[in-house]
């Protein structure tokens, strides 16, 4: 009853205009950035660009995307992040199985929980991994990129808790007709397992796509870099001198415009896959937190 | 039956992770021992000086250190508060919209920022929040001076936590928006016989029903007390707002690489990881006692 009396409604009116101009807000800075790397550098070097282009101009795309450092960059990002999450899929997908088990079935599982859960709460901290990155060579390395984040036991309980949800009777009858744990598991539980493939999927691709640090910290030839570390050093710390470029290099780098569409290109992959996984990672995230 | 006790599966499966894990989690944490040295890269950690306490002991006396540890828990206590305050009201809001396909376009909206990485916002925000930027055009229309938001220590923390309640709200909303949709309707119903408003109905049975959600949320985040928020900082601060701005893990950062000094880098690195490790012990089990919450 309470939807039609007046003060409900006049609420209603509010909430609704409040709730808008919030979720707006949390896209307008994207859209002025957009808008920034549609206009001419003039306009933009005066600060004239608000939320609509002023004198529409490609210019700074034809800029970036000459630019082979920048090209070169993605494709490190793209490889990255296939084979990262490729791996992290693999390893977690393989983990969670066991550790899904309940003690009488797997004694020792309580062990190699221990091992996870520990290695999230505890780390030696920033130096003694450096350290740890060079004593196994793998400073300078592609490698570095990919094999650190490998292991995520946030990911590893997802997966293990939406296998918990699976019907044990599958499980039985699986190996009551002679399949193995590994048969069992790679065509009774991948098949099903696909929600929650994709959420771990999405919340690896994310990552990979996203990190910058390490290839700040363990790449010391700035042609290496990812797209997030290319970023990093072009836009945030303007640092051209660990560039190693030339000097047209730099000018084509150091414009505003320029900025905002590589800012841009950055974020668009995410933008692209986000709308599509959406209803996937909000079911990873209840799955993981709430439970009965 | 006799394949349901075979184990060896098992072990198997699980070697390529516990390899994972050893070579890049437990064996960093034995070069532990360089934060009670005065480690020298050319010596190694066979050959350099044993200090004992030495490491900690600097922690608590030099001035930048003790400021370092004070501005990382004032940001990230302040941070914690908003990010669960702000998505709990937010939730309690949003439920309130009845049209299905307008509530489902806000949260998509607002969703959006938390899979942006800070280079990409930062890089957005060092351009929005400049003092000839699009937000001071803003306010300047309604007579407010510049703000040097990025460059001003008064100005840093508060735009820090602002620019992360932003980032963030909406992404920790969705575990609100669950704890709602599982409330029994039939309460919201019995309520409206007995003639609440829904003022009284929000007040009696959502936010209480609620609240276990709360109290699962803020302890687990009690874990993050000595975790501010890298990633940000670092691609927001600049040497101007060092004084306020400077956290626990950028400090290590620049201590150790920047400045060579190892041991004592390392050693706040394990006064940081033990005193977390700590927390989270204390707050899984606040949480498994209050709310039934159990990781594993």
């Amino acid at each position: 009853m309470y939807h039609k009396t007046t003060p409900y409604r006049i609420f209603n009116v509010f909430n609704i205009c409040l709730l808008v101009m919030l979720s707006i807000m949390c896209i307008v800075p994207l859209i002025h950035v957009l808008a920034v790397s549609f206009s001419a550098k003039s306009a933009a070097d005066a600060n004239l660009v608000g939320l609509w282009p002023v004198q529409f101009s490609l210019e700074a795309y034809k800029k970036t995307m000459n630019n082979p450092i920048f090209l070169h960059s993605i494709w490190i990002s793209v490889c990255r992040t296939v084979l990262g999450t490729g791996l992290t899929l693999l390893i977690t997908f393989l983990a969670a199985y066991p550790l899904s088990k309940e003690t009488s079935v797997f004694r020792s599982r309580n062990v190699y929980s221990w091992l996870f859960v520990f290695s999230m709460i505890f780390n030696g901290g920033l130096v003694p991994f450096y350290m740890v990155i060079q004593k196994i060579h793998l400073m300078d390395s592609f490698w570095v990129l990919v094999l650190p984040g490998a292991v995520n036991t946030f990911l590893v309980i997802l997966m293990l808790n939406f296998f918990r949800g699976i019907p044990k009777e599958m499980e039985e009858a699986a190996l009551i007709d002679g399949a193995g744990h590994f048969r069992t598991l790679f065509s009774i539980f991948l098949p099903i397992s696909m929600p929650s493939i994709a959420t771990i999927a999405l919340f690896s691709m994310v990552f990979h796509w996203n990190s910058w640090f390490d290839g700040l910290l363990y790449l010391s030839n700035a042609k290496d870099y990812p797209l997030a570390t290319f970023l990093q050093t072009v836009i945030i710390q303007k640092d051209m001198s660990s560039m190693s470029m030339s000097p047209k290099e730099m000018e084509l780098l150091s414009q505003t415009t320029v900025n905002a569409a590589q800012i841009f290109i950055g974020a668009a992959p995410i933008l692209i896959v986000y709308p599509f996984l959406q209803k996937y990672f909000v079911k990873g995230m209840t799955l993981g937190s709430v439970k009965e | 039956m006799r394949s349901l006790q075979r184990t060896w599966p098992f072990h198997i499966m699980l070697l390529p992770a516990i390899i994972f894990l050893i070579v890049f989690s437990y064996i960093p944490m034995g070069g532990i021992v360089m934060a009670f040295q005065n480690y020298k890269p050319w010596l190694g950690i066979t050959g350099s000086e044993w200090v004992g306490l030495d490491n900690f002991r600097f922690l608590f006396q030099r001035e930048d250190s003790l400021q370092v540890v004070w501005n990382t828990l004032i940001i990230a206590v302040l941070k914690m508060f908003f990010n669960l305050v702000v998505p709990f009201v937010f939730a309690i809001l949003l439920n309130e919209i009845r049209k299905v396909g307008l509530q489902r376009s806000i949260q998509t909206l607002v969703y959006l920022p938390h899979f942006l990485s800070w280079v990409i916002l930062g890089g957005i925000l060092i351009d929005l929040l400049a003092t000839d930027g699009f937000m001071n055009r803003i306010l300047g229309s309604f007579g407010i001076q510049p703000i040097f938001f990025l460059g001003d220590n008064n100005w840093f923390r508060f735009t820090v936590i602002v620019s992360d309640i932003w980032k963030e709200f909406g992404y920790n909303t969705i575990v609100f928006l669950a704890a709602l949709a599982g409330i029994n309707p039939s309460l919201y119903e019995a309520s409206e016989m007995d003639g609440a408003s829904r003022w009284r109905q929000t007040l009696h049975i959502t936010v209480p029903s609620l609240i276990p959600m709360v109290v699962v949320v803020g302890t687990l985040a009690l874990g993050n007390v000595l975790n501010a928020g890298f990633d940000q900082i670092f691609n927001l601060y600049n040497p101007l707002v060092y004084q306020k701005g400077d956290i626990i893990d950028t400090f290590v950062y620049r201590t150790a690489l920047i400045n060579g000094e190892m041991g004592f880098a390392t050693a706040i690195g394990l006064f940081k990881s033990v005193i977390s490790m700590i927390l989270i012990l204390i707050s899984y089990r606040l949480a498994y006692k209050w709310a039934g919450y159990r990781i594993f």
